[in-house]
C-alpha cells in the first residue's frame, strides 16, 4: 500500500518537475553564475571574471537612468491603478440611487461598466502597445487630431518623441490597460462586504467617504495589498510597452530606458549575455526589495467577516 | 480572536443604534431632514458616478473603435481625417493583411502552440498540484514552494540562459521548445491555484473510491478531477489568454523564419514591415483582425472570464 503511494506520487510529479527544473529553475541558477563572467553569448567559451560586472554596473549611466525610471514606475503605477481601481468599483457598489431599504445601492447597469473596463485586459500587451503607437502618432494620431478638432491645435504635443513626456506616455498606456482588472476585483471583493455594515454606519451619521476610509478600505486591505503586489511586478516589467511603442526603441535620450530593456539589448544585440545577466540579478534585488517592503508595511491584522 | 470581536462589535453597534429609538425615526420621520438629505446626497452622488464611470468606459473604447474604424479606410483617409467614419467599407486591406501579410499563418501557428501548452499545463499543474495538496511525503512543502517562487521571479533574468539552454537542445525556434517553455512558466500559478483548490474538496469521496479498489491514478481521473471542475475552468481561461498573448517569450525564443512566428509577435513584424510599406489601413486591418476574436469570445464568456482572470489575486 504505502509502496504504491510513493509511486504514485513519483509518477505524478516527475514529468512537471523535469520541465520545470530544465526551463526555469536552471535558468536562473546558470543567470547568476554568468553574472560573474565575461561570457558574449556568441561563442562558448568565457571566463570568470568575479565582480567585474557589478563594478562596471556601479558606474554604467544607462543603468541608473533605468533603475530611475523603474522606481518611478513602481511609485506612480500601482498608486494610479489601485487608486482608480477603487474610486471606480467604490462608485459601481455604492454609488447608486438609495432605493426602498436599502443602505447603499450600486449603480445602474454596473454589470456594462465592468465588462467594457475589462477590455484591455484580455487583448495581448502587443496589441495595446501598436494602438498606443498610432495613438500618439503626432502628424495622423488619435490623440493630436482630437486636440485640433477641438481647437488646441497650438497643442500638439510630439508625446513618444518628447522626452519629457515619453515615460509618462508608456505610463499612461499601462494604467490604461490595466485599471478594468482592479475595478472587477475591488467591486467582487466589495460586493462580499455584508450590507448592514454600511447601514450601521448610515445610521450612525457616517457620510460615503467615512464609509470608504473606515468600512471599504480595512475589509478590502488584503485585495488591495495582493493588487499592489501584482501591480508592482508589473511595473518592474514593462519590457512590451517600451519595446514595441517607444522610440528606439528605449526613447529618445534614454527616456523610456527600463531595465528589463535594457537587459534584452545587452543580451540579444550587443552580445554581452554576461553583463545582461548582472542587469537582471540587479532587477531581481530591486523585486525582492519591493515585495519586501509591501509585505512590511501593509502587514495588518487580517479582518474576516 | 480578532476576527469575532470586529464581528460582534460591528454588529452590536448595528443593533444598539436600532435599539435606541431610530427605527421609530424610520416610521414617521423618514421624510424629516436626516432622510432627505441622505436622499438628495445620494441623487447628486448619483449623477457624479455615472458621470465619472460614463468618461472611464468612453476612454476605453474610443481607442478601440477609432482602429476598428481605420481599418476601413483607405490610407489616405486615415491621414487627413483620422476620427471621420470611413467613407465606405474598404476591405481590401484586410485581404493585404490576411494572405499577404501572414495573418493567416500566424492564427494558426499560435492555435497550435497554445492547444499543445494548454492542454499540457492543465494535465501536468493539475497532477503536481493534487499530488502536493492531498499527499503527505518528505519534501512537499519544499517542493510547493520551489513552484509557487516562480510567480515571483522576473523572467527575463532567466531568458537569457534559458536561449542557450533551448539552442543546445535544438528546440530553438520549433513549436514542441515554445509548448514546453510555455508549459514550464504556466506551472507555478497553475500549482499554486490548484492546489489551493483540492485542498477544499472533500476527502470522503476520494476515500471511498479507494476503499472501492479503484487504484490512486483513477481515482484522480474519475473522481477527483470531474469534482474540480470549476477551479480547472477558471485557471484554463486564466493560462489560455496568458499563453495566447504572450510576448515576451516568443520574441526571445522564436526568432526563425518570419511565417513561423506566433500572433502577438507576427503583428508588431507586420507593424514594422506595412509601416515602411505605408499600408496603415492593412496595419489596422492586421490589428483589429487580432483583437476581434479575443473581445468577441470575452464578451461571451465574460463572467467566466472576469472569474478566472481575477481568481488569483482574490484567495
Amino acid at each position: 500500500m504505502q509502496h504504491g503511494k510513493y509511486r504514485f506520487i513519483a509518477g505524478f510529479l516527475v514529468l512537471p518537475l523535469a520541465i520545470y527544473g530544465i526551463f526555469v529553475i536552471s535558468p536562473f541558477v546558470q543567470a547568476i553564475y554568468y553574472s560573474f563572467t565575461d561570457w558574449t553569448g556568441l561563442s562558448p567559451d568565457f571566463r570568470v571574471t568575479g565582480t567585474e560586472n557589478y563594478r562596471r554596473l556601479w558606474n554604467d549611466d544607462v543603468f541608473w537612468t533605468s533603475v530611475g525610471h523603474n522606481v518611478l514606475l513602481l511609485l506612480v503605477l500601482p498608486l494610479v491603478t489601485i487608486g482608480l481601481g477603487l474610486f471606480f468599483a467604490f462608485m459601481l457598489n455604492v454609488g447608486g440611487r438609495r432605493r426602498k431599504n436599502a443602505a447603499v445601492a450600486g449603480v445602474r447597469g454596473s454589470g456594462i461598466y465592468k465588462v467594457v473596463y475589462f477590455f484591455p485586459q484580455v487583448l495581448s500587451i502587443a496589441i495595446v502597445a501598436l494602438l498606443f503607437q498610432f495613438a500618439y502618432n503626432p502628424n495622423s494620431g488619435a490623440l493630436n487630431s482630437f486636440l485640433s478638432a477641438v481647437g488646441l491645435d497650438s497643442v500638439r504635443p510630439e508625446w513618444l518623441g518628447d522626452p519629457d513626456l515619453a515615460l509618462w506616455c508608456v505610463m499612461a498606456v499601462m494604467v490604461w490597460s490595466n485599471v478594468g482588472f482592479y475595478v472587477v476585483l475591488f467591486s467582487a471583493g466589495m460586493s462580499s462586504i455584508p450590507r448592514d455594515f454600511y447601514e450601521a454606519a448610515l445610521l450612525d451619521g457616517a457620510n460615503r467617504l467615512q464609509t470608504f476610509f473606515r468600512i471599504t478600505l480595512p475589509l478590502l486591505w488584503d485585495t488591495v495589498q495582493t493588487g499592489w503586489v501584482y501591480m508592482g511586478i508589473m511595473a518592474l516589467d514593462s519590457f512590451a510597452v517600451v519595446q514595441i511603442m517607444t522610440i528606439g526603441p528605449g526613447g529618445p535620450d534614454y527616456s523610456t530606458e527600463v531595465l528589463s530593456f535594457y537587459l534584452y539589448t545587452k543580451a540579444f544585440r550587443d552580445g554581452q549575455a554576461g553583463y545582461a545577466t548582472t542587469l537582471g540579478v540587479a532587477l531581481l534585488i530591486v523585486t525582492l526589495i519591493f515585495a519586501g517592503i509591501v509585505m512590511k508595511l501593509g502587514r495588518r491584522e487580517r479582518l474576516e467577516y | 480572536m480578532r476576527v469575532r470581536t470586529t464581528r460582534s462589535t460591528a454588529r452590536s453597534a448595528a443593533r444598539s443604534t436600532g435599539a435606541s429609538g431610530i427605527p421609530a425615526q424610520r416610521g414617521k420621520r423618514a421624510e424629516g431632514p436626516r432622510g432627505s438629505r441622505v436622499g438628495s446626497e445620494g441623487g447628486l452622488l448619483n449623477v457624479f458616478s455615472h458621470g465619472v464611470l460614463l468618461l472611464w468606459a468612453l476612454m476605453v473604447t474610443l481607442p478601440l473603435l477609432w482602429a476598428v474604424m481605420s481599418a476601413f479606410k483607405t490610407d489616405k483617409e486615415i491621414f487627413t481625417s483620422p476620427w471621420s467614419p470611413p467613407s465606405g467599407l474598404h476591405v481590401d486591406a484586410w485581404g493585404r493583411a490576411w494572405y499577404q501579410a501572414h495573418m493567416s499563418q500566424y492564427f494558426l501557428n499560435s492555435l497550435i502552440v497554445v492547444a499543445g501548452s494548454l492542454a499540457g499545463t492543465m494535465l501536468l499543474g493539475s497532477m503536481a498540484a493534487y499530488v502536493l495538496a492531498r499527499f503527505e511525503f518528505p519534501g512537499n512543502r519544499f517542493l510547493y514552494y520551489l513552484f509557487v517562487a516562480g510567480m515571483s521571479f522576473p523572467i527575463i533574468l532567466a531568458l537569457v540562459p534559458l536561449f542557450f539552454v533551448m539552442e543546445n537542445m535544438h528546440l530553438l525556434n520549433t513549436y514542441p521548445g515554445l509548448i514546453l517553455v510555455y508549459i514550464a512558466y504556466s506551472l507555478p500559478f497553475t500549482i499554486f491555484f490548484l492546489s489551493g483548490f483540492f485542498r477544499t474538496l472533500p476527502t470522503s469521496v476520494a476515500e471511498a473510491a479507494l476503499i472501492d479498489g479503484a487504484s490512486h491514478t483513477r481515482t484522480f481521473f474519475q473522481v477527483m478531477l470531474p469534482m474540480a471542475r470549476p477551479g480547472l475552468i477558471s485557471v484554463g481561461i486564466f493560462n489560455f489568454l496568458g499563453q495566447w498573448n504572450q510576448y515576451l517569450l516568443p520574441t526571445v525564443l522564436n526568432v526563425g523564419d518570419d511565417d513561423k512566428k506566433l500572433l502577438p509577435q507576427g503583428l508588431v513584424a507586420l507593424a514594422v514591415s506595412q509601416g515602411y510599406k505605408g499600408d496603415w489601413s492593412g496595419l489596422f486591418a492586421g490589428l483589429v483582425m487580432a483583437m476581434l476574436p479575443v473581445l468577441g469570445a470575452y464578451i461571451v464568456f465574460q463572467r467566466q472570464v472576469q472569474a478566472g482572470l481575477t481568481a488569483g489575486a482574490l484567495k
